[in-house]
């Protein structure tokens, strides 16, 4: 094991993936000055042919990043914020989500579009969503989630090497924390989720960043004698629903983190599985925990009150526990 | 001297042309007739753009083409049964009747695809150009667009990357007068081949219905490009005969053009036109036109006819689009 931070993790990843393919090629908004950091060093070490920075043309960069793959390179498309996403739509929901089957499989487009999105640094409004749930509901398209250093490694990598599209929506705040990533050739598949806590009395769903705001309140209800299973997708789309299934079927209760807005959140989505598949396991009513519907405000105050804290995930772990089972 | 210029590739010009017209008039008397289950565009009086360019092509150049793409498909060497197959909606079709119309794309042959979003096709041919740029083997991508595209941001945003770097791409704007219901002239400011001049990238505007100055002009931009000069922009200037989609009169209440502005343009037609050329010449004998005309309308036809009642896809094909499925 060797210790990360996130956005080391992703770099390495695609030093990795550039080696190993010379067809892969980065085109995005400041991938040689990453203002992030997950890009950094690429330029110089891959050259001005395979790292390209691009205007700030959202419709055209996806447009392109499609249009290279379907004749022929592996294409990581770089947005920066994932609110950029939307500029880039066309290419990607009508264009990248459709030409597989219009084509009837002649196409098949090798091509990632990474952003990072998510709260917690006051990028306000316009730079702070976490837009996952719009791209998977284009059907077209994988949307991986990492949470954390070891996963954003492991994804992007099968990302590159995935002849579909994907969407690689990292978390803004959380690119400097801290992870293990296994030593060697490390991969983690696409529609995997992953059981971070096992535990018997509820179960928690969180994505991204919102997997640590999970295990907070886990560590903080476990004091309590509560114990707590966390499953994170790591892919929002498609779900691995068996292990949430599975989860759920164990413990009875669902409570599901997710930073995006309510009226967008993975939360309908799980909801809506527990509910077809799982529903005479319940115990309780399902309880989300999301962000308002509402654009993401600045001051700092207002923010924290907006996206789902530790507390809040404890309040609703509780309110799980209170119903009665019939 | 210009490419295609000796009686034999004069010629080829004239079956291209013909063979589009022949396939359109097939495809107006089925919808008429409720063959068809979708909308049709038809590129009726435009058949010398699609020619005069793809015969500057091979199969290794990429092309990306519109909602009214059939006439591409055909002078970039796709298959008239296939075609039809698609366009029936059946599982013989180039797409497997999964794209129809609006989408038929011969990857084999460097077509990328007909594209049902105006401007659609301007990145992803931006996109392929790069590919091609990469590659260094002097291919080049050709977008096909019409007027109403050129009120697109993304033709801006595709000008600015192909002058940065010199990408081997030709922007072929097909201004038929028409961005769909209106007039171009009501919504289109300025001249559109002028749009490159402040990018530095070499423009022309010439008579679409001209074939022999088509040819000249993609040509030149088709030499230019695979030789490192980078992108040129060719304003065709053409009429669109039928309306914007078959069958619009059913469901519009006012006309948005007059009939004698479209027997002005019938007159201008660029196929009558060339072969009466031909003939004056000497590079066809006089009656080769008409007898070129039935020879070919009878090979569309036999085309349509042998794949009109082919099976559908089967429901179970689908499952082959979904992601994961290989």
């Amino acid at each position: 094991m060797t210790r990360k931070r996130l956005i080391h993790a992703i770099n390495d990843a695609l030093v990795e993936e550039m080696e190993r393919d010379e067809r892969v090629i980065l085109i995005g908004e400041d991938v040689g000055a990453s203002i992030f950091g997950d890009t950094r060093g690429l330029l110089a070490r891959f050259g001005p042919d395979r790292v390209r920075d691009m205007p700030i043309s959202e419709a055209l960069m996806s447009g392109m990043a499609v249009g290279a793959s379907a004749a022929g390179y592996r294409v990581v498309c770089h947005l920066m914020y994932a609110n950029f996403i939307y500029t880039a739509f066309d290419a990607i929901a009508n264009q990248a989500a459709r030409l597989r089957l219009m084509t009837n499989g002649q196409i098949r487009l090798p091509v990632v579009f990474m952003a990072a999105g998510g709260g917690g640094r006051s990028n306000a409004g316009q730079h702070s969503d976490y837009p996952h749930m719009p791209v998977a509901s284009l059907g077209g398209v994988y949307v991986a989630t990492p949470s954390c250093s070891a996963d954003a490694k492991g994804l992007l990598k099968t990302a590159i090497r995935t002849d579909d599209p994907v969407f690689f929506l990292q978390p803004t705040s959380r690119g400097g924390e801290m992870g293990d990533i296994p030593d060697g050739e490390h991969i983690v598949p696409l529609v995997s989720a992953k059981v971070l806590r096992s535990g018997d009395d509820v179960t928690i769903v969180a994505v991204g960043a919102m997997v640590r705001v999970a295990s907070r309140a886990a560590e903080a209800l476990a004091e309590d004698g509560i114990s707590v299973e966390i499953v994170d997708p790591r892919t929002s789309y498609p779900l691995d629903q068996d292990t949430i299934i599975g989860s759920v079927r164990k413990t009875g209760r669902l409570v599901i983190v997710d930073e995006a807005r309510s009226a967008g959140s993975i939360a309908n989505q799980v909801a809506a599985l527990v509910a077809e598949k799982a529903f005479s396991s319940l115990k309780a009513p399902i309880v989300p925990v999301t962000t308002r519907d509402l654009a993401i405000a600045y001051a700092p105050p207002l923010e924290k009150a907006m996206i789902p804290d530790a507390d809040r995930v404890v309040d609703a772990v509780r309110m799980t526990l209170r119903e009665i089972a019939p | 001297m210009i490419p295609n210029s000796t009686a034999a590739g004069s010629l080829d010009l004239l079956r291209t042309m013909l063979t589009i017209r022949k396939a359109e008039e097939r495809l107006a008397g089925d919808f008429k007739a409720g063959l068809l289950p979708g909308p049709v565009h038809l590129y009726i009086g435009q058949e010398a753009v699609a020619t005069g360019v793809c015969a500057q092509l091979d199969d290794c150049d990429w092309i990306t083409s519109t909602h009214r793409g059939h006439g591409h498909f055909l002078a970039k060497g796709g298959d008239p049964k296939a075609m039809f197959a698609e366009i029936y909606g059946r599982s013989t079709g180039i797409c497997g009747g999964f794209g129809g119309s609006m989408h038929v794309a011969d990857v084999s042959k460097g077509i990328l695809g007909a594209n049902g979003i105006v401007g659609g096709g301007v990145a992803l041919a931006a996109g392929a150009a790069l590919a091609a740029q990469l590659d260094g083997e002097g291919h080049v991508g050709v977008c096909f667009f019409g007027d109403g595209a050129a009120a697109q941001g993304v033709l801006g945003e595709a000008l600015n990357i192909a002058a940065l770097w010199k990408l081997p791409l030709i922007l072929v704007c097909e201004n038929n007068g028409f961005s769909e219901f209106s007039p171009s002239s009501s919504v289109i400011a300025g001249d559109i081949f002028r749009r490159a001049e402040p990018y530095g990238i070499q423009s022309v505007r010439i008579d679409g219905n001209d074939i022999e100055a088509v040819a000249e002009a993609a040509g030149a931009a088709v030499e230019r490009a695979r030789n490192g000069g980078g992108c040129t922009l060719i304003e065709a200037l053409t009429y669109r005969i039928h309306g914007h989609v078959e069958g619009e009169n059913a469901f519009l209440k006012t006309r948005y053009r007059e009939d004698e502005e479209v027997d002005s343009w019938r007159l201008k037609d660029p196929i009558s036109r060339y072969g009466r050329l031909l003939e004056e010449r000497g590079d066809i004998a006089v009656g080769k036109l008409s007898e070129l005309e039935e020879s070919i309308g009878k090979m569309i036809n036999d085309a349509a006819d042998a794949v009109a009642d082919d099976p559908y896809p089967d429901s179970a094909s689908l499952d082959r689009h979904e992601l994961g499925a290989s």
